[in-house]
C-alpha cells in the first residue's frame, strides 16, 4: 500500500536516527577502529595477533558459561515445567517471584550472595558447627559458576516458561491419545515445542555470564581472569584501549556468530522476553 | 436532477493495492442531498471507493472533483466530508460528550457552541443523558449512533457510512435503517452509504450503484435497479433471479426453455442471443395443459407467506414463489405474462448466475456471512 | 508427583530469595558479623544517612533516572510511532534490529564501546575529561531505548486502525492526531517503558562503571567501590533500601499496567 507520509511522520523517527547513528553505531565503530590502530592512530593487526596470549582466559570463560548455562537449563527447565503446571492463581504469584530479583541489580545480588557465602558467612558458620572442616568458598571454580547460575537463572525461565503456558493443552492430550505416556509426551512434544524458549534462555544466561567481571571479582576473590575482567582491567588501569578493543571485538564477533547459530535452531522465532 | 446538482464528480478512477485491480476505470456522480448506496459483494471496490472519497486512499489513476474542486492531493483533515466507519472508531479515551465534541473542539469551536451541538446531536440520535457515559459501556446500537453523532455535529456536505449497520442484530438493524433515513431527511446531508446487504440498499437509497470487479455494473433507483437489471450480475445479486439463455426473435417477442413468449423488451438485434430474466414471483403455477412450459417439481420448501419450489424444466431448474402448495415429484405447468420477462444483453457474467440446480439456502447464508468479513 | 513439584520449586525460590533476605536481615544488625544476628539495630542506615558521599550517590542516581529514562521514552515513542506508520517493511526490520544492538550485546562491551566513542571524541576535540554526567545521560538513555520502544511499539500495533482515520476525518492534522488520539491509546505502554527505563538506569552498574567519572558516581558505583576491599555494613543497608525501592517501583508499573489493561478491555468492541 503506498501512500504518502507527512512530514510529521517522517520526523519522528529523527531523533532515534540521530541518536542511533550517534550513541550506538558510532560507538561500535570506534571499538573496530581502536582494535585495528597503535597508539599513533597507524593501522595495525598488532592488538588482534597479540590475543593469542589471552587464549588461555578466552577457553576458561568459554567453559565457565557453558557449564553454569548447562546448569541453569538443567535447574530452570524442570522449575519452568512445574511453574506451567500449577493452577493460574499460583502461577501469576510466582511470576512476579521470578521477575522480583530480575529487577534488582545484579551488583547488589552478586554481592548478597557473596555475604551469604563469605568466609564466616551464615553457610559456613553453619556448616563448621555441622563438624565440617572449615570451608572457603571464595576463591573457587565453584563459587564463580554459583554466582553466574544464581545471577542469571531467572533469565532461563522465563522464556522457557513462557512457551510451555504457549503449548495448546490440546497437544498433550492428543499426544496422551496417541498412546504416548508422559516421559514421552515431555520428550516428543513438549520439548521440540519449547526449543525458541530454551535457545533464548540459553542466550540470556550464556552472553552475560561470558562477559561478566563483577561476579568473578566478588566470588573469584580477585584470584580469578575471566575475558571480562581482562577487558575491564584494559580499560580502568591500562594507559591504551587498543588491547582491550581488540578484545571486546572478538567476544562481540564470537557471541554474535554463537546466538546467529542458536537462532537458526528455533526457526527464526525470535522472543526477547525483557 | 441537473448537473448543477452534481457535488461530488469520480472520474477514470483506478486503483490497485499489491497488483490487484480493485477499481478499473471507474466514474461516478453524486448528486446534493442524495442518499447513494454502494452495493456490491466484497472485493468490488466500494469501500475503496468510500475511502478515496474520504481522502483515506489516493486513486493510482483518475480524478476526484468536490463541488467542481479536485480534491486528488487534499488530505483527509482538510475535506468537508465526514466517515461512520464500519467498527465505529470511536475514541476509547474519551466520553460521549468529548467524542462527539472532538471534531468542533479540532475546529476551535466556543465552548458554548460546542455544548449546544452536543446536545441538539445526542437528542438527534436519541441518547440524551448519556454524556457523562464511557463509551465502552454502550451496547453496539448506541455507539452506532455517537459515532453518528460525532460525524454529524460537524455538519459536513456528506457523511460515508461504511456498512455501518454490519455489526448489529437484525431487528436493531431494520429500526437503524429507518432511523438513518430519517436523518438524512431532516438533515439534508448527502449520505454515501456502503454496503452489501441488497435488502438494507433497496429499502433506503435514492440510487444504488451495484458494483462488482472494481467496475459498475449499474446506476439506478431501486426499483430500476430490482425491475431492470442490466446484466446476469445485477440480476442475481438483487434479488432471487431465474436467467435463462434466450434469443431475440423480433421486438417484443423471445424464445427460451423451448417456448415463444410475448415481451415488453425491444431494440434488439434479430436472433440476438439474450439472457432472460423471470423473478421468482412472477412465475405462476397452473396445470400442465395450461402451461406454457412443463416441469417437475424437486424441491418444496415453506418459507411462511409462501413455498419457495424447485422446478425442473428441461434440465434447467427454476426457482418458483407460490402460495399453492404442491408436492415434490408432481408435474406443473408455468406461465409467465408478458411484463413478467426481463431481457438483457449478454455480459461478461452470463451463464454465472440465475440456475438453481446446486440451490441451497444454507450456502446462500454462508456466503453473506464471509461478505460480512470485508476489511 | 505434586509434592514433588511443590517441594522442588520451594527449594529454588528459597535459594534465589535466600542472599538477598541474609543481607536485610544483616542490615538490622547491631554487631558487624555476618555469622550471627546479635541484635536488632538501625545504626547502620544511621552510618548511611550520615554519609554524605552515598547521599551524593543517591542523588545522582535519581537525578540520571529521571532525565535518562524521560529522555529515552520521548525519542522511544516517537521511534515507535514511525516504526509503527511505516509502510516500508525493510525500514521497519532496520529500525527493529538497530534498537536490539544495545539489548543483544553484554553490557560490557556496550559500556566500552561508548566509552572508546567519548575517549576518541575527546581526542579529536582535544579536551579533556568529558565523561562526567552528560557522558552517563547519553549512555544510560541509550540502553533505555530499546525497552521503550518494545513496550510502546506493540501498543501501537494493537490499536485500531481506523481510530486514526477518524481523527483524521474530524479534522486533526496528523500531529493533532499523535497528540489527541494516538497517544492517549499507547499510554499504558508509555507508562511501563518509563518505568522500565527509570528502574533500568537505577540498577545500572556495568555500562555505568566505563563512563562515569570519580566525581559522578552513582548508587551502584558506590557500592562497588565500598565493597572492593572489606565487607561494609552500611553498604547491606544501602542494598536493602535499594531493594525497596524497586519492589515499590515494581508495585506501580504492574498497577498501571493492570489499571491500563482493565481499561483497554473495557472499551474492546465486541
Amino acid at each position: 500500500m503506498k501512500k504518502k507520509r507527512s512530514f510529521f511522520e517522517r520526523a519522528a523517527a529523527a531523533p532515534y536516527m540521530l541518536w542511533s547513528l550517534l550513541f550506538i553505531i558510532a560507538p561500535l565503530l570506534f571499538v573496530l577502529y581502536f582494535a585495528v590502530t597503535d597508539r599513533n592512530g597507524d593501522f595495525t593487526f598488532e592488538n588482534l595477533l597479540s590475543l593469542s596470549s589471552y587464549s588461555h582466559t578466552f577457553v576458561m570463560s568459554l567453559g565457565f558459561s557453558l557449564i553454569a548455562t548447562v546448569i541453569c537449563l538443567l535447574i530452570g527447565y524442570p522449575l519452568a515445567y512445574c511453574m506451567s503446571r500449577t493452577s493460574t492463581r499460583t502461577r501469576s504469584i510466582l511470576m512476579v517471584l521470578l521477575m522480583l530479583p530480575m529487577w534488582i541489580s545484579l551488583l547488589i545480588r552478586t554481592y548478597s550472595l557473596m555475604a551469604l557465602l563469605d568466609n564466616g558467612g551464615l553457610v559456613s558458620t553453619f556448616l563448621t558447627k555441622l563438624g565440617f572442616e572449615k570451608l572457603t568458598f571464595i576463591g573457587t571454580d565453584a563459587a564463580v559458576i554459583l554466582g553466574m547460575v544464581y545471577d542469571f537463572l531467572p533469565y532461563m525461565v522465563l522464556p522457557i516458561y513462557t512457551s510451555l503456558t504457549k503449548i495448546d493443552p490440546r497437544y498433550i492430550e492428543a499426544a496422551a491419545d496417541l498412546g504416548c505416556n508422559s516421559p514421552k509426551t515431555l520428550f516428543h512434544v513438549i520439548l521440540p515445542l519449547t526449543v525458541p524458549g530454551i535457545v533464548s534462555g540459553v542466550t540470556m544466561v550464556f552472553v552475560p555470564s561470558i562477559s561478566t567481571f563483577y561476579i568473578s571479582q566478588k566470588l573469584g576473590g580477585g584470584s580469578f581472569d575471566l575475558i571480562g575482567d581482562v577487558i575491564e582491567r584494559q580499560f580502568k588501569n591500562a594507559v591504551t584501549y587498543h588491547t582491550g578493543a581488540a578484545i571486546s571485538l572478538v567476544m562481540m564477533i564470537l557471541i554474535l556468530i554463537s546466538v546467529a547459530i542458536m537462532n537458526r535452531f528455533s526457526d527464526g522465532e525470535e522472543d526477547l522476553i525483557v | 436532477m441537473n448537473k448543477k446538482d452534481v457535488l461530488i464528480r469520480l472520474n477514470g478512477i483506478s486503483k490497485s493495492f499489491d497488483g490487484e485491480t480493485v477499481l478499473d476505470d471507474m466514474s461516478l456522480e453524486i448528486h446534493d442531498k442524495e442518499f447513494i448506496t454502494l452495493l456490491g459483494p466484497s472485493g468490488c471496490g466500494k469501500t475503496t471507493t468510500l475511502r478515496i472519497i474520504g481522502g483515506f486512499e489516493t486513486p493510482d489513476a483518475g480524478d476526484v472533483f468536490f463541488g467542481g474542486e479536485r480534491i486528488n492531493d487534499v488530505p483527509a483533515y482538510k475535506r468537508q466530508v465526514n466517515t461512520v466507519f464500519q467498527r465505529y472508531a470511536l475514541f476509547p479515551h474519551l466520553n460521549v460528550f468529548d467524542n462527539i465534541a472532538f471534531g468542533l473542539r479540532i475546529r476551535k469551536l466556543p465552548d458554548a457552541e460546542i455544548k449546544e451541538k452536543v446536545k441538539e446531536m445526542l437528542s438527534m440520535v436519541n441518547l440524551k443523558g448519556f454524556e457523562r457515559r464511557r463509551v465502552s459501556t454502550l451496547s453496539g446500537g448506541q455507539q452506532q449512533r455517537v459515532a453518528i453523532a460525532r460525524a454529524l455535529v460537524n455538519q459536513p456536505k456528506v457523511l460515508l457510512l461504511d456498512e455501518p449497520l454490519a455489526a448489529l442484530d437484525l431487528k436493531l438493524r431494520k429500526d437503524m435503517q429507518n432511523e438513518l433515513k430519517n436523518i438524512q431527511h431532516q438533515t439534508g446531508i448527502t449520505f454515501i452509504y456502503v454496503t452489501h446487504d441488497q435488502e438494507e440498499a433497496l429499502s433506503m437509497s435514492d440510487t444504488v450503484v451495484v458494483m462488482a470487479n472494481g467496475r459498475i455494473q449499474q446506476i439506478g433507483t431501486p426499483t430500476d435497479i430490482y425491475n431492470e437489471p442490466e446484466n446476469a450480475f445485477v440480476a442475481d445479486f438483487i434479488g432471487e433471479s431465474n436467467i435463462v439463455d434466450g434469443i431475440m426473435l423480433e421486438d417484443y417477442k423471445t424464445r427460451f426453455a423451448g417456448h415463444t413468449f410475448e415481451c415488453l423488451d425491444g431494440g434488439f438485434e434479430k436472433n440476438e442471443a439474450v439472457d432472460v430474466v423471470v423473478r421468482p414471483e412472477d412465475v405462476d403455477v397452473v396445470s400442465v395443459e395450461k402451461g406454457m412450459l412443463r416441469g417437475t417439481v424437486t424441491g418444496v420448501t415453506f418459507k411462511g407467506v409462501h413455498y419457495e419450489i424447485i422446478v425442473d424444466v428441461g434440465g434447467f431448474k427454476w426457482m418458483i414463489q407460490t402460495t399453492d402448495f404442491v408436492a415434490e415429484g408432481e408435474t406443473i405447468g408455468l406461465y409467465i405474462e408478458p411484463d413478467a420477462i426481463h431481457i438483457m444483453k449478454k455480459s461478461e457474467f452470463s451463464g454465472m448466475f440465475g440456475d438453481y440446480s446446486s440451490f441451497s439456502d444454507e450456502l446462500d447464508r454462508l456466503s453473506d456471512a464471509t461478505e460480512d468479513e470485508e476489511e | 508427583m505434586k509434592w514433588l513439584s511443590r517441594s522442588y520449586m520451594a527449594l529454588i525460590f528459597l535459594i534465589l530469595y535466600a542472599p538477598i533476605l541474609v543481607v536485610i536481615l544483616f542490615s538490622f544488625n547491631e554487631s558487624g558479623n555476618l555469622s550471627s544476628f546479635s541484635n536488632f539495630s538501625f545504626h547502620w542506615y544511621r552510618d548511611l544517612f550520615r554519609d554524605g558521599e552515598a547521599l551524593k550517590a543517591l542523588k545522582n542516581s535519581l537525578l540520571l533516572a529521571v532525565v535518562s529514562s524521560l529522555l529515552a521514552t520521548v525519542i522511544g515513542t516517537l521511534a515507535a510511532f514511525a516504526i509503527y506508520r511505516s509502510s516500508n517493511k525493510r525500514y521497519q526490520r532496520a529500525m527493529e534490529s538497530v534498537s536490539n544492538i544495545p539489548m543483544m550485546n553484554p553490557d560490557i562491551v556496550t559500556g566500552v564501546s561508548m566509552m572508546l566513542l567519548f575517549v576518541g571524541v575527546t581526542a579529536i576535540l582535544k579536551i579533556n575529561d568529558v565523561l562526567g554526567v552528560w557522558t552517563m545521560i547519553i549512555a544510560h538513555t541509550t540502553f533505555n531505548l530499546p525497552y521503550v520502544i518494545l513496550s510502546v511499539l506493540p501498543k501501537f500495533r494493537q490499536m485500531d486502525r481506523n481510530l486514526t482515520e477518524a481523527a483524521l476525518d474530524l479534522g486533526c492534522t496528523p500531529a493533532q492526531t499523535f497528540l489527541r488520539v494516538e497517544l492517549p491509546s499507547v499510554l499504558p505502554g508509555i507508562v511501563s517503558g518509563l518505568m522500565m527505563s527509570f528502574t533500568l538506569s537505577l540498577d545500572d552498574f556495568v555500562i555505568s562503571h566505563f563512563v562515569s567519572s570519580p566525581d559522578f558516581k552513582t548508587l551502584p558505583l558506590y557500592i562497588y567501590n565500598q565493597t572492593a576491599h572489606e565487607v561494609k555494613f552500611s553498604m547491606y543497608a544501602l542494598c536493602t533500601l535499594m531493594i525497596v525501592a524497586i519492589l515499590v517501583l515494581l508495585i506501580l508499573v504492574n498497577v498501571a499496567g493492570s489499571v491500563g489493561e482493565r481499561k483497554q478491555r473495557k472499551t474492546g468492541v465486541k
